[in-house]
């Protein structure tokens, strides 16, 4: 409709185009939190596989509370970090396979920005989330107190780079069949800084070291990320529908 | 030199011109490794604390060189075809791909072996090991996607794409991994500081090093031919080359 009239009407001045860049980023990012809230099962299934592999460290290892504190905050983010890469499959093949993947590609608006979009309602539905039900976990590992805050902050912070950093593999892999296990492999080795960085920053406020250098750390990787991957997974988008 | 260039980035003319280079080249390789590793193997002094252990180091540290320069070798050559669509790069970053995997096994199992009689231990959560482990990850991931995809073309783009995104990452990779290991672990014994060697200890290793360079330079060059003539197979000049008998 708005297509139409854009046919029709002179040529839009520059304001007018970012206005409807700002327009069509708020409408992706508003349809896919629409997409996914309507199949509440994909947003709670990372957080149960996060809780049920936490489950199983205590059961594996040893109950005792002395050592799943010394183990607990390297676990919650290993468990947290695997909840978010399950999910990463789903950002964008729902959307290759019914087509409206290619009308992003299609749109007048830069694909980077639109993909952006994406992976900021891949992030509010599953990074947040997870990083908000850490600090529950974190009582059942037994967590030194005082770290919780500092737990939650690094995951909601360390997330948004995952969920960028996997959006790239998402993108690469969408046009393969069952590429489930192959995007674990391209993307854990790539996802390691974060991990130390986030796991460090937690045993840094257990230990009383300095938490604030690693959570800018984490800032530093995330403005890094939020620079470089949009235009690596548009390009990875274009490959992934086109070749 | 732009002609030149231009000229070899052409697959018929590509493998004209190496067939002039490949013949030094694999001489090169032999030479220098069959000196270097004698001359390192049986010549140089024994390390006056590792004894004969030490002579690892003349596979070691030549296949951790080019473990790394060919992942950044091969994102280079993926920025080249990304960029100007020059197929012959993603040949080329396709054939050395394994070889560069190969080399990151090489470092790390040597690394492994020679951490026996020096460390006491076949494996230590040691900075280097851990992010040489990530390489070898990495590189499998670039193969690994290049074989999923079940158009040639797209294969050769996703793989480009994630050598440039590796490259980017193994530098961050490496500062993180350092900070790791300065962090939760008390440096118990390092490879980072290396005593100063003697001439006769690293003249050889110097040659280690460029037999390993020829050597890589060679095989990519040599697969990279066979290749064209793979990919080319339905061309007039490869047919008329069959013909030829060479």
């Amino acid at each position: 409709m708005s297509k139409a009239e854009s046919r029709t009407a002179p040529l839009p001045e520059a304001g007018e185009a970012s206005v409807g860049l700002a327009i069509a980023w708020r409408a992706t990012l508003h349809r896919d939190l629409m997409l996914r809230l309507r199949r509440p099962g994909e947003v709670l299934n990372p957080l149960a596989f996060f809780a049920l592999v936490i489950t199983l460290f205590p059961i594996g290892i040893s109950p005792a509370a002395s050592l799943l504190a010394t183990i607990a905050p390297g676990l919650l983010w290993v468990a947290a970090l695997l909840a978010a890469l399950l999910s990463l499959d789903g950002v964008f093949r729902d959307d290759a396979e019914d087509g409206s993947l290619e009308q992003l590609l299609l749109s007048p608006q830069p694909l980077s920005v639109l993909a952006l979009a994406k992976v900021a309602a891949h992030w509010l539905l599953t990074g947040l989330p997870l990083a908000l039900m850490a600090p529950l976990l974190g009582v059942m590992l037994s967590l030194p107190a005082g770290s919780y805050g500092v737990l939650a902050l690094s995951l909601a912070l360390g997330s948004a780079s995952l969920s960028l950093i996997g959006a790239i593999g998402a993108a690469l892999t969408v046009g393969v069949a069952r590429g489930g296990v192959l995007l674990s492999l391209l993307v854990l080795p790539l996802y390691i800084p974060v991990l130390v960085f986030g796991a460090g920053a937690v045993q840094a406020a257990i230990q009383g070291g300095n938490v604030a250098a690693h959570l800018a750390i984490l800032g530093a990787l995330l403005a890094a990320a939020l620079i470089f991957s949009p235009f690596a997974i548009a390009a990875a988008l274009r490959i992934s529908l086109n070749g | 030199m732009w002609a030149f260039l231009h000229k070899l980035g052409s697959p018929r003319s590509f493998y004209a011109i190496t067939e002039r280079w490949l013949p030094p080249l694999w001489l090169a390789a032999v030479a220098l490794i069959l000196v270097g590793g004698v001359w390192g193997l049986a010549f140089a002094p024994a390390d006056y604390q590792q004894g004969n252990s030490f002579r690892i180091i003349y596979v070691h540290v030549p296949a951790a060189f080019l473990a790394q320069s060919i992942f950044v070798t091969m994102a280079v050559a993926g920025l080249v075809f990304m960029v100007w669509k020059i197929k012959l790069a993603d040949m080329a970053a396709a054939m050395m791909a394994p070889l560069g995997a190969g080399m990151t096994f090489v470092a790390l199992f040597s690394g492994a072996v020679w951490g026996v009689p020096t460390w006491g231990t076949w494996w230590q959560w040691d900075a280097r090991l851990t992010s040489m482990l990530i390489l070898l990850f990495l590189y499998i991931g670039v193969i690994a996607l290049r074989g999923a995809f079940a158009s040639r073309d797209g294969g050769a783009r996703a793989a480009s794409v994630l050598a440039m995104v590796g490259v980017i990452n193994i530098p961050i990779i490496k500062f993180s991994v350092d900070w790791w290991y300065t962090l939760h672990q008390t440096a118990s014994f390092s490879i980072t500081e290396k005593p100063a060697m003697p001439a006769s200890m690293w003249l050889p290793l110097l040659l280690m090093v460029l037999g390993f360079y020829a050597f890589f330079i060679a095989v990519t060059l040599t697969r990279t031919r066979s290749e064209i003539l793979r990919r080319e197979s339905s061309k007039r000049w490869v047919r008329e080359l069959i013909e030829e008998g060479h």
